[in-house]
């Protein structure tokens, strides 16, 4: 259970969101905003903590409620960050908001990444369109405590380059040699794209210093990506129950009561959003 | 626990003396069914059957509001909850309530719950079974707890009752002269033979051993696709439903002024929205998919999480389902397939 004091909210009302002041925008795509946020109570922005791969429930009073994967990091404390894309009330009205605007949020929840299990191990983040954004909080956690970990492997697919997230960040990040950071995109549209052009699965014959048995992976992307994306990591030889998936679902509360996110006997806000391809093959619902 | 002898010409006098606690609820005749209503104690029915709505109309309002907000922040509506006595809650019923219990107060204690749940006093009372109620195959016929006061009928010109919490006692020390702690063997023996007749009153036989493992086997059956065609999804089932808990959450904002509020009102996973996500995606998208979230949740998940089902053979289901879908012809159909839905 997460000590009570790092979350963001009432401690006696788990559904009273806390205020929170929009510290910057921008767009990362074309329908994709980011957003950096912090307490408008200045003394609480360095005590709250969360696990990369956990969500937050982010509020516009008189709009609702909407569950938000965090993109930030844990390890750069001060700032919540979150990529919204534009597809519901909620979200459609975040991108009416501006700098200085207050909304609510409550939170973090969710099971997060096995951060302690993963320290040692390798890794490989394969991440498509929106996927990036519960992703880059592990993938920015690793890089910060890049001495816990060992080989680091990005993938990251987007149908063409102005769909892809946080290209520029992640383009930077070629240069590192304590990364082996792949893009590519579906279609060049532009002509000018410095990186692969091809699905996702092609860049994983270029992962060879790993050892299946202590690598993690961890993927987050459009249903459609995951059937091929397993398949590759299957044929890596990497166990199942080492496959990490942020998975999605309605939710209304994020505290294991309005039953939206059910799922059998789990519920996706308390025992998720992060499951093994194991969990997935065992609940048969969990992601189709 | 503490166990009293009270005389049933009493009982009035006794509701009368701890009208002080809060409004007293219990059920009243509603055209052919029960509801529980605020009334007089002259005026319960204590052979009521089952009521339309079960017991979490009181814990959880078809719709509330959680708090109100404005230019300053949020402040939570907690303060106008009503304090309440609910006389003549059946077992069923209480063993519905002892589940919510679970969903709404481990993991993130849900406040309203529990404030609305600390100031309202449940007062049992024993019932005999109709043709469709089926708790002696849950084993919900009777409760050890979930109660302030539980009245058992014995056939005879007195109640036993038990004491099962300390605001229980302090109800009953209000008129503590109207009870007595005689209780004699012969008393003990009409009691235990009014149970034994009440066993053999019960009509419905439903069998719900390995229902688990049937679930599990019947996932991808072809018996779900034909229950679906026969659901309206209409979400009656889920809103009589003791354990049904699910809600949606609404804001409403007031025109002009920069408040408003954030309301929850019940919802139902046999409802077409309930798995839909922004951008369109619908994790359910049939309604053979929803009825058996539904049925799978209440016979076999909540097994494999709490080791019982959270069904407690209210019958309600048997009687609001327009269409026979419910618990019984359920687990009929998947243990002999295609019973009822030819």
């Amino acid at each position: 259970m997460i000590d009570n004091s790092c979350i963001a909210g009432d401690r006696s009302n788990p559904f009273l969101p806390e205020m929170m002041r929009i510290v910057r925008r921008f767009d990362l795509t074309s329908d994709v905003r980011f957003f950096q946020v912090r307490p408008t109570e200045a003394s609480r922005a360095l005590t709250l903590y969360y696990k990369p791969g956990t969500f937050m429930m982010v509020s516009n009073p008189g709009v609702g409620e909407a569950p938000l994967s965090i993109s930030s990091t844990p390890s750069r404390p001060g700032l919540i960050e979150f990529c919204v894309r534009n597809v519901g009330h909620v979200t459609n009205s975040l991108f009416r908001m501006k700098e200085n605007d207050e909304i609510g949020i409550r939170g973090p929840y969710g099971n997060g990444f096995p951060i302690e299990t993963l320290k040692g191990r390798d890794l490989i983040i394969v991440m498509g369109g929106l996927g990036a954004a519960p992703l880059r909080s592990l993938l920015l956690y690793a890089l910060d405590n890049r001495d816990d970990f060992g080989e680091i492997y990005l993938l990251h697919g987007a149908k063409n380059p102005h769909e892809m997230l946080f290209r520029k960040e992640f383009y930077d990040m070629m240069e590192r040699d304590d990364l082996h950071c792949m893009l590519s995109v579906d279609k060049d549209d532009t002509g000018k794209w410095p990186a692969k052009v091809g699905l996702v699965t092609s860049l994983f014959k270029e992962i060879k210093h790993i050892d299946p048995k202590t690598t993690h992976a961890a993927i987050c992307g459009p249903p459609v990506m995951y059937r091929f994306v397993l398949q590759e990591l299957l044929k890596l030889k990497i166990p199942k129950h080492q496959i990490l998936m942020n998975l999605e679902r309605r939710m209304k509360c994020g505290v294991g009561k309005c039953g939206h996110c059910v799922v059998r006997e789990v519920y996706t806000c308390l025992d998720g959003p992060v499951f093994s391809y194991w969990d997935v093959l065992n609940m048969k619902e969990l992601i189709y | 626990m503490r166990i009293l002898k009270l005389k049933k010409k009493d009982l009035k006098k006794f509701l009368e003396s701890i009208s002080s606690f809060g409004e007293l609820w219990a059920p009243v005749k509603k055209g052919n069914r029960w509801a529980f209503q605020p009334t007089a104690p002259d005026n319960i029915d204590l052979d009521a059957g089952r009521t339309i709505l079960p017991l979490k109309k009181f814990m959880v309002p078809q719709k509330f509001t959680m708090f109100k907000y404005n230019k300053e922040g949020y402040t939570p509506e907690l303060s106008n909850i009503p304090s309440r006595i609910v006389f003549g809650a059946h077992p069923c019923d209480i063993a519905g309530l002892n589940i919510l219990d679970k969903l709404f107060t481990e993991n993130f204690p849900d406040p309203y719950y529990i404030e609305r749940r600390k100031k309202t006093a449940i007062i049992g009372l024993s019932c005999l079974p109709d043709e469709f109620c089926f708790c002696n195959e849950t084993g919900t016929d009777t409760v050890e707890e979930g109660f302030d006061l539980f009245l058992s009928e014995t056939g005879t010109d007195f109640y036993l009752v038990w004491i099962g919490s300390s605001l229980g006692d302090d109800l009953m020390r209000m008129a503590e002269n109207l009870f007595s702690e005689d209780i004699a063997f012969e008393d003990i023996q009409k009691f235990t033979n009014w149970k034994k007749e009440r066993a053999k009153k019960f009509k419905v036989n439903i069998d719900l051993t390995g229902m688990p493992s049937i679930f599990e086997l019947s996932l991808n059956s072809k018996i779900w696709d034909k229950i679906g065609e026969r659901c309206l999804a209409c979400g009656s089932c889920s809103m009589v439903c003791p354990t049904c808990n699910c809600y949606d959450v609404k804001d409403t904002v007031e025109l002009r002024e920069c408040k408003g509020e954030r309301n929850r009102c019940w919802d139902s996973c046999t409802l077409h929205e309930y798995s839909l996500v922004a951008g369109g995606h619908n994790f359910r998208a049939n309604r053979s998919d929803r009825l058996r979230l539904w049925y799978t949740h209440k016979l076999e998940s909540f097994i494999g999480a709490y080791g019982k089902p959270s069904c407690v053979g209210c019958g309600r289901c048997l009687v609001t389902c327009p269409v026979d879908i419910n618990a019984y012809t359920l687990a009929k159909t998947l243990r002999e397939e295609e019973v009822f839905f030819k």
